[in-house]
């Protein structure tokens, strides 16, 4: 399945776009595919935090990712 | 009430918004926009914001405060977009029968909001950008 990740803030910068699509086998978790996005986009890693929220909320990193599920990439917040 | 906005923020209604019969203080946290970081001089902020899940999360924090104090009325407003050097990012007022609550939870929500809401600030500085706080 193909899916979609937002990407906000710096890792918008780090993707080059607002979106990224992403092909999975299905039954991928979240920590699974931060690690795939981390090896593509080396940048990632310098971040002090960058999590997945899926269908806008903060997961555990063992939530398997469903087709249809919004994902978004969410590095340090610094609202305020 | 709680909102993610791309225009200045009036403040004072904000405060008129949050009074009450039963209140017997209104606490107002303000964020502005300074003028350097470290020393260097900088020009404006854009911010911006995953705005659906910006706005549950605050909704969880205020929920959290209302459940911990007396609150009366609260009002959230965040900017997004260009704010220029001075003006207000983020507009705090709490609305409770006494003070020492008003306090307490308006600097609850500041400071979560901090945490957790998913809202980026970027510095322009005369030669170059930097989102704040991505890196160690």
């Amino acid at each position: 399945m193909t899916i979609t990740i937002l990407a906000f803030g710096i890792a918008r910068d780090l993707f080059g776009d607002r979106t990224i699509k992403l092909d999975l086998k299905g039954g991928e978790t979240v920590a699974e595919v931060m690690s795939l996005l981390k090896d593509r986009y080396e940048g990632l890693k310098q971040l002090k935090s960058v999590v997945l929220a899926v269908n806008e909320d903060y997961v555990e990193d063992d939530y398997q990712i469903k087709s249809g599920d919004e994902l978004a990439i969410i590095p340090p917040v610094s609202g305020g | 009430m709680i909102q993610i906005v791309n225009h200045k923020i009036d403040t004072l209604a904000l405060i008129e918004s949050v009074k009450d019969d039963g209140g017997g203080a209104i606490d107002v946290f303000i964020g502005t926009t300074r003028n350097q970081t470290k020393g260097k001089k900088v020009l404006r902020l854009d911010f911006e914001a995953y705005e659906p899940m910006a706005i549950k999360e605050l909704q969880k924090i205020a929920d959290r405060a209302c459940s911990q104090w007396g609150i009366l009325n609260y009002a959230i407003v965040h900017r997004v977009g260009t704010v220029e050097i001075g003006e207000e990012a983020v507009v705090i007022a709490v609305s409770t029968p006494h003070r020492e609550h008003a306090f307490q939870a308006c600097k609850f929500i500041i400071d979560e909001l901090k945490k957790t809401v998913p809202i980026w600030k970027k510095e322009i500085f005369e030669d170059g950008e930097v989102w704040v706080a991505a890196h160690p």
